[in-house]
Formats: C-alpha cells, sequence, structure tokens
C-alpha cells in the first residue's frame, strides 16, 4: 500500500510529448515555403550600400544579378584586388554582358521581357569607372531596367 | 479466436526526423529582402541619327558634379550630401510665377485633372568621375530621388489630401481616380535625372 501511495503522490509527473513532432512539423514547414536557396556562388566581397529612398524587388524570378566587387582572398592570387564583375557563377569582363543580357532574355517568356529587372550588386569600395562600362553595355543589351542594391537606412551621413 | 491488435508503429522518432529537416532548412535559409534604388537607364542614342542640337538653357539645369575625392560640387559650389536634398528641392519646386531668372522656365503642359499648367523645365544633371566611389555614387543618387519623392509626397498631400502610397494602395484596387491623380503628381514633378558619361581626370 505505502508503495503504491508512493507512486501516484510524489515525483512530478512527464510531460506529454506527443504534440511536439506536430510543432516541430510546423516549423519545418513555415521555413520550407520562405526560404530562398543562394542561387550563385560569390568570388567575390560584395558589402552593399545604405539608402533611404529604397523600393522592394518583387518577383523574384525577373530578376537578374550582376555582381561587382574586388575578389574575395582565396582568388587574389589568381585575380588580384581589382574590381571584377561576376556573372552567374564566374567572373566576367564587360565584354560578357551582352551575351548574358541575351541568355537571360531568352530564358524567360517574350511577354515577360519587359519586366525584366537588372540588379547591380556593388560593392561600396567599388570606384564608379568599372559600374558605368557596365551600364553602358547595359544600354547596348537594351536592358533599362536597373536596381542598384543597397541595404535600407533611415539617415544617410555625409 | 482473438483479434490480433494490430502492432502500433512507433513514432517516437519523428520528432528528431523533422529537427533534422528543420535544421537543414534553417542554415540555408536567407532572409535578406532584396531592396534597392530602381532606375531606368535611357535608351542608346541611334547613331545615324543628327546629334541633338537643341541646347538647354542654364537656368533650367542644376549641376551637381562628384569628383575622384568623392568631393560634391552642387551648381559650382562645395556641398555635403546632408545638404543636397533642401538644395534639389528649392530647386525643382522652382518659383511659381516662373519669372526668376535663376529658377527655371515654365513650359505649358497637359496633366490629368489638373488640365493645361505651367510646369517648370528642371533638370538635374549629374556628372560623376570614374574614380567616385560607388558608396558616394549611391549617396548622391539617393538624395536626388529623394528630393524628387519629398516634394511629390508634399505636392499630393496638399492637392489631393493623400500621400503617394495611399494612392498606389487604392490603384492596387483598381481605383480609376487614384491612378489619375498619381499620374499629374508625376507629371506636375517629372523625375529628370539625367546622367552624363563619366569623366577621367583626376586619377
Amino acid at each position: 500500500m505505502s508503495k503504491f501511495r508512493k507512486k501516484s503522490g510524489g515525483g512530478i509527473p512527464a510531460v506529454n510529448t506527443a504534440a511536439l513532432p506536430d510543432i516541430v512539423f510546423m516549423l519545418l514547414f513555415f521555413f520550407m515555403v520562405t526560404t530562398v536557396m543562394r542561387e550563385v556562388d560569390l568570388k567575390i566581397d560584395v558589402t552593399r550600400p545604405k539608402a533611404t529612398e529604397v523600393n522592394k524587388l518583387e518577383k523574384k524570378s525577373l530578376v537578374s544579378y550582376i555582381y561587382i566587387g574586388s575578389p574575395k582572398d582565396k582568388f587574389i592570387g589568381s585575380y588580384g584586388t581589382a574590381d571584377r564583375i561576376q556573372l552567374n557563377d564566374a567572373f566576367a569582363t564587360k565584354r560578357d554582358i551582352i551575351a548574358f543580357v541575351e541568355g537571360e532574355k531568352e530564358s524567360h517568356d517574350p511577354q515577360e521581357i519587359p519586366y525584366l529587372t537588372w540588379s547591380l550588386k556593388v560593392d561600396k569600395e567599388a570606384k564608379m569607372g568599372i559600374v558605368t562600362d557596365v551600364k553602358q553595355e547595359l544600354r547596348k543589351a537594351n536592358a533599362l531596367k536597373i536596381n542598384y542594391s543597397t541595404y535600407k537606412t533611415d539617415i544617410i551621413v555625409d | 479466436m482473438a483479434r490480433r491488435a494490430s502492432p502500433e508503429i512507433n513514432a517516437g522518432s519523428m520528432a528528431d526526423i523533422a529537427f533534422l529537416l528543420l535544421i537543414f532548412f534553417l542554415v540555408t535559409t536567407t532572409m535578406d529582402v532584396d531592396t534597392g534604388l530602381t532606375r531606368k537607364l535611357p535608351p542608346m542614342p541611334e547613331t545615324d541619327l543628327p546629334e541633338d542640337n537643341k541646347q538647354i538653357k542654364e537656368r533650367n539645369i542644376f549641376q551637381v558634379l562628384v569628383n575622384a575625392n568623392n568631393d560634391l560640387l552642387v551648381e559650382g559650389e562645395r556641398m555635403l550630401v546632408s545638404k543636397l536634398r533642401e538644395e534639389a528641392k528649392e530647386f525643382i519646386i522652382g518659383d511659381p510665377t516662373f519669372q526668376d531668372e535663376s529658377m527655371p522656365e515654365g513650359v505649358l503642359t497637359e496633366v490629368p485633372i489638373l488640365g493645361n499648367v505651367m510646369v517648370s523645365k528642371q533638370i538635374v544633371s549629374l556628372q560623376n568621375d570614374r574614380g567616385t566611389s560607388y558608396e558616394m555614387y549611391i549617396k548622391v543618387q539617393n538624395e536626388l530621388v529623394g528630393a524628387y519623392n519629398d516634394i511629390r509626397e508634399e505636392y499630393a498631400q496638399r492637392k489631393f489630401g493623400k500621400s503617394i502610397s495611399q494612392l498606389e494602395d487604392e490603384i492596387k484596387m483598381s481605383s480609376a481616380t487614384a491612378k489619375k491623380q498619381l499620374k499629374a503628381v508625376k507629371k506636375f514633378y517629372p523625375q529628370r535625372i539625367s546622367e552624363a558619361e563619366p569623366k577621367n581626370v583626376g586619377e
């Protein structure tokens, strides 16, 4: 009898963990739906500048990225420290941009082409010379809708 | 014969499996939202067309220069980026009677809702050096775009009692008046930021 009393009276009853998988699954689905897989392997360092008048880029499928910055440490040996352009997964020169634009245009529906946006992800330390060259090439390729990728901030400092 | 109870599957490790997947997605996910300044590049001029001889009067141009040392020169005077927005706003709004010689001229333009009104011929000219840093360029661009946005915002509030974002929301709900109002604001203060080819000096 005393044995029986001890069992029901003392000790903390175990927490029911039957709902734990449900909770975890819920979190899992949330992350599965919101996740965007990283598309390219960045070979250059890009720290975006800050701006106040920013717009959100909608319709990610219509956005193509052009990266400009200095190569990451492990590539300095072979590519140096000068600013470079990266398209998709590889280093490129400004002469590759027209072909890149044409390729991107071909992979979309003809009706979507006027809405294609070219996002320039440029390191804030980069010089305008290379950025201007890229812009000129984009104009030549008739890719006119561009977006300077920036972070949002509330105030601009001198 | 007694019915044999079907053996229950042990679901104890279900949580572990779900955790594993969860951690995978937690690690691979990137939460950053893509934001940036959206601009439109001018189309390439057709080479066989004769050079445009139309000269723009000096009073209609708001000249912004940035050199290789990231110094800002506005209308011939050195300036800090933080002062640029106010200065640009003053120029873009201009003189409502268009009599002031130092402010831009007006031109009769048809604007929705407002009808034929005098609209300023203002144009902002931005020129940078090839050695200008991208950060500085974005700051200047941001202030110029911001000047236009501020002016439009104030005008929309004064004229229609609504903010630009309110108008945009109404357009999403397919309101024809809101669309016309936004068009009127944009036409009354057209965004004209002209970028000259960069010079290559002082590198």
